[in-house]
């Protein structure tokens, strides 16, 4: 088992140094080229996800709180830096769901992959694309914080290549923002960690979770977790430190958006609950109000972003409203996390991946329809009555509803039952937090639910309803095969967690209790 | 040489005196001669070139490369033998270890490996660059050597008077080198550096005889001890003194405000040398600065702690915004960004020693050194790819790197992982655990402030590092490919080589961190 953890890591890392070879190694001309360097991205992301499903398989289910298939070794003894991987019950889905989109995204790419002036070629989108797949994989599995800290890092290069080269619009402009913000929190961050080590003498986050901020003094905890919390927030990214993501989405080609949203963002949240709450429990304590406060404003602030941008006449771009529903929905995941409570975090952890499914579905969709229409613009897509999908590529608009729904948070999709639990969390909060601030915080992301469902309603109806008749910008292609195949199985696991939740609950549980309660 | 430049103290000065000392014997110093092998090495390899230069006839002049990088690499190999073991020390006078001039321990030895490393890479750059531009081989080897010697000697002096006379045997070489580039800039680049610099060693003079008269004494160890009973009235004399001899270091390392001369200088010094100085230089004062600091004004810690902290967070900060001002189109943008750039990073160098100031031990010196020596490699590796583009275009501004993944796919990779490294981001792992070190060494000492400030600065440092690595990678025409030179290609697969590396097994370099450097 544990050589599949560090097959996990290897494996893509090889397959990214192999993109250094010899252009000659992957054909005689460009054209050839390039075609067998996103083949060999699918082959070797496919190999990846099937390393996932086996590791999933050989999990010990009966004890999920327990770290399996640890590998412990000496890296940087100068600085006591040990290459430390595990996973358990709240690591394993997240790893599954970073295989799997990233699986799905190099199938999808094969087929439809932005190209024109200005985008080089094939060969390196390959090996940008493997190397951030070792970044995300690396920092759910890895358990010692400065791993973790370089792990957070690895992703940021290829991110800001796959925005500033392979994007659209003000596309260096957003990249810069992406790397400069997201950098500049975990550089934070880092000091965060550093002086975790230095008070606790180790960086090691199984035996810092054990001793549960014994030994660290509520002052240091307070600093530590401020700086390791502002590092994950930008990640996040919650209110007000989000403004880099919308730009980012809007500009990034449909996998780094779907990436984006699907595998970067839950980055964040999870470091939220693997390091701030078992490392400086005090200092999570003392900062969950504000952190609570910061989720409220940012699932209604999220919403009513989304409800200008879903309004005709405001010229939303679909891809910008998309990424500000993601603001909104993880205020939900950060709300659960804030109420320090098993309930709350459980449902944080469920919204997390929900949202990795129905967000990355989404923004496949609307890339879609990016690609088919030549523009994300609502109001252009939409026309005067509605852009009609329903009639034109019923399929097609089928799939954008359901997203739609599960997103709003429908009972019975994916959606709902992480935003039930993260507000049944926030209703009861852990003691010593102040119930009326929390109840006050859960009312507003009661009413960040309603918006939610106005603004997605509305966009369905702009985008999928109207007069077929009407003239459209370009007329939509149906759902192709390719789209089919790599989508299904987002819609799919969708269903699946909606309608067997437990499926997630019985892994997040045991090892959410045990980090609560430390040791 | 050096055993002559010892001061003997006030009592040696009369005649009589001398010859009434009880054990004359005593007197005579043992050479270690294995100690003092790697500077005296480059030092002879220096002579051997100037004669054979003398000597050889003109065909016979290519091989003087070759020799001097052979002296170094000997020089290199000469540290080897010095690594087991307790310090050793030589040019003694009676009285134990802290009246030695000489000791090569382990932070001497660290300093020896990246000065002469660096002179080695630095050298290994110069072949074709002498060739081409038809420099006269003779005096550019032995002017490179010389400094060599100098830089290597520097970490090991343990006397004022051995660190001056290191540090001028680094710089005075260095001005003739930089003069080298006859096309007018190079003459005013080397006059700025030669003036700015004898002003900087001048008032380090007056402030080393200040600290003579208050302590009578030219030993690190001996100052130490005589700063704590210095005579009251001396009090403020021994204060200059050291504020005075912090100055030449600084300017040395180019710490703002010394750091002037920085940006000329090296866009009007060939490529290697600009190099050159830019770590062998950098990495000279530094060594003084930290010998100065940490063995001879001890207790004054808190003053120089808290003067090198505000000083490493003013060089950071205007090192870092002067590289965001450069332009695309300047010409020598490549070399003035890696100018300021430079500068920046002497300020994070400077951070453990303020930290060493604050934590009242010498222990955080071990980030400095190791971020040196990262600093070193990749540093380097940079001016090495912008020799290879200076080839075909000699006003090596920024533009002039667009596209250059498709012209010369290796060269481009290569600076991409070195302008990793210097910005601290993966995959130039090493680049960013050179960094945590030194965040470490800050947060330990509870300089938080500094430790924010840094971080602020890494982000800003970003932004440009990053400006030129996307412009490698901007889909150019595939201009006509000039082969680069199998020198210079060796040169950069090895650094390159070396920083992946290091990369994987940081652990190679940090070892630094954790043992005691003294």
């Amino acid at each position: 088992m544990n050589a599949l953890l560090i097959a996990l890591l290897v494996l893509p890392l090889l397959g990214a140094a192999v993109t250094l070879a010899p252009a000659g190694l992957f054909g005689p001309d460009a054209e050839t080229q390039d075609r067998r360097a996103l083949r060999f991205n699918a082959v070797v992301t496919g190999l990846v996800l099937a390393l996932a499903v086996a590791l999933t398989a050989v999990f010990d289910h009966v004890h999920p709180s327990r770290m399996q298939g640890t590998v412990n070794l000496p890296w940087i003894p100068a600085l006591g830096v040990r290459f430390h991987l595990g996973v358990d019950g709240i690591s394993l889905p997240l790893v599954v769901l970073t295989a799997l989109l990233t699986f799905l995204c190099a199938l999808y790419s094969t087929k439809r992959l932005p190209s024109g002036e200005g985008t080089p070629s094939a060969r390196v989108f390959t090996g940008l694309f493997l190397l951030l797949e070792v970044g995300m994989l690396g920092t759910f599995l890895v358990l010692d914080l400065l791993l973790f800290f370089v792990a957070f890092e690895i992703v940021l290069i290829p991110m800001f290549f796959l925005i500033a080269r392979w994007g659209s619009g003000a596309r260096t402009a957003s990249a810069n923002r992406f790397i400069l913000y997201t950098l500049l929190g975990s550089a934070v961050m880092l000091l965060g960690f550093l002086l975790i080590g230095l008070k606790a003498g180790t960086f090691d986050m199984t035996a810092l979770a054990a001793a549960h901020g014994h030994g660290l003094s509520h002052s240091t905890q307070v600093l530590a977790a401020l700086a390791i919390g502002l590092g994950l927030l930008v990640k996040a990214p919650a209110w007000p430190l989000h403004s880099w993501l919308p730009d980012a989405h809007t500009s990034a080609p449909t996998v780094g958006s779907v990436l984006l949203a699907g595998v970067l963002l839950k980055m964040g949240t999870y470091g939220l609950v693997r390091v701030l709450l078992p490392v400086v429990p005090q200092g999570a304590h003392t900062l969950a109000p504000y952190l609570g406060a910061l989720a409220a404003v940012g699932i209604v602030y999220g919403s009513l972003a989304c409800l200008a941008l879903a309004r005709p006449g405001r010229k939303g771009d679909l891809k910008r409203l998309i990424a500000f529903s993601s603001v909104g929905h993880m205020g939900f995941v950060l709300l659960g996390i804030a109420s320090l409570t098993p309930v709350g975090v459980n449902g944080a952890l469920f919204a997390n991946i929900a949202h990795g499914l129905i967000t990355g579905l989404l923004f496949f969709i609307v890339g879609a329809l990016k690609d088919r229409y030549g523009t994300a613009d609502l109001d252009t897509l939409a026309g005067a009555t509605g852009a009609a999908l329903y009639g034109r590529a019923p399929r097609l608009g089928a799939l954008l509803a359901f997203a739609a729904v599960a997103s709003l948070g429908l009972p019975g999709l994916a959606g709902f039952w992480g935003e039930v639990l993260a507000m049944f969390g926030a209703f009861d909060p852990a003691a010593g937090l102040s119930r009326r601030a929390f109840v006050t915080f859960m009312v507003l992301a009661g009413l960040g639910t309603l918006l939610t469902a106005a603004y997605l309603l509305t966009m369905v109806r702009r985008v999928c309803m109207g007069d077929p008749a009407q003239p459209a910008v370009a007329e939509p292609a149906e759902l192709r095969p390719y789209e089919a195949v790599s989508w299904t199985p987002l819609a799919a696991l969708t269903l699946a967690a909606g309608l067997w939740p437990a499926l997630l609950l019985g892994l997040f549980d045991p090892a959410v209790k045990q980090l609560l309660a430390g040791g | 040489m050096i055993s002559t430049l010892h001061p003997l103290g006030p009592s040696a000065v009369n005649p009589t005196s001398l010859l009434a000392v009880a054990h004359p014997g005593a007197l005579i110093q043992s050479i270690d001669w294995v100690a003092i092998a790697p500077p005296l090495i480059a030092a002879v390899a220096a002579l051997l070139v100037l004669l054979a230069d003398l000597l050889l006839p003109e065909s016979g002049k290519r091989l003087l490369g070759p020799l001097s990088i052979g002296g170094l690499a000997l020089a290199l190999l000469a540290l080897l033998p010095l690594t087991g073991g307790a310090p050793r020390a030589t040019f003694c006078l009676p009285g134990g270890l802290g009246s030695c001039s000489y000791v090569a321990d382990h932070f001497a030895l660290v300093f020896q490996l990246l000065a002469l490393g660096g002179a080695l890479i630095a050298a290994l750059l110069s072949l074709h660059a002498v060739d081409e531009d038809r420099l006269p081989a003779g005096e550019y080897w032995f002017l490179l050597l010389s400094s060599a010697a100098g830089a290597a000697l520097l970490p090991a002096a343990r006397d004022l008077a051995t660190l001056v006379i290191a540090l001028e045997v680094v710089s005075l070489p260095s001005f003739a080198l930089v003069a080298f580039k006859r096309d007018g800039r190079g003459g005013e680049a080397a006059l700025k550096f030669f003036l700015s610099s004898v002003t900087a060693t001048a008032v380090m003079l007056l402030g080393v005889s200040f600290v003579y008269a208050a302590t009578g004494s030219l030993h690190l160890a001996a100052i130490n001890e005589g700063l704590g009973h210095v005579p009251g009235r001396l009090g403020p004399l021994a204060e200059v003194g050291a504020a005075l001899t912090l100055v030449g270091f600084a300017f040395k390392v180019a710490a703002v405000p010394f750091h002037f001369w920085v940006p000329d200088t090296y866009a009007g010094a060939p490529l290697p040398v600009a190099g050159y100085l830019s770590v062998v230089g950098k990495a000279a004062g530094f060594a003084g600065l930290a010998l100065v600091t940490n063995l001879a004004f001890r207790p004054y810690g808190h003053t120089w702690g808290l003067l090198l902290a505000v000083v490493a967070a003013v060089t950071m900060t205007t090192g870092n915004v002067a590289a965001l001002r450069q332009r695309s189109d300047s010409a020598q943008g490549a070399v003035r960004l890696l100018a300021w750039s430079s500068v920046a990073q002497a300020g994070y160098l400077l951070v453990p020693l303020a930290a060493a100031g604050y934590a009242g031990t010498a222990h955080p010196l071990g980030a400095t050194a190791a971020y040196a020596l990262i600093y070193g490699l990749v540093n380097l590796g940079a001016f090495g790819v912008a020799a290879v583009v200076a080839r075909t275009s000699p006003a090596n501004r920024l533009d002039d790197y667009r596209g250059l993944f498709a012209r010369n796919r290796w060269a481009a990779l290569a600076l991409a992982f070195f302008l990793l490294c210097l910005a601290g981001l993966p995959p130039g792992v090493v680049g960013l655990f050179g960094k945590v070190v030194v965040f470490q060494a800050a947060v330990n000492a509870g300089l938080g402030w500094l430790a924010v400030l840094m971080a602020v600065n890494v982000v800003i440092a970003l932004y440009y590092y990053l400006f030129w690595l996307a412009k490698l990678f901007v889909p150019g025409t595939e201009a006509a490919t000039s082969r680069v030179p199998r020198p210079l290609a060796a040169t950069l697969g090895l650094t390159a080589a070396a920083a992946v590396v290091l990369s994987a097994a940081p652990q190679l370099v940090l070892q630094v961190v954790s043992g005691s450097l003294f």
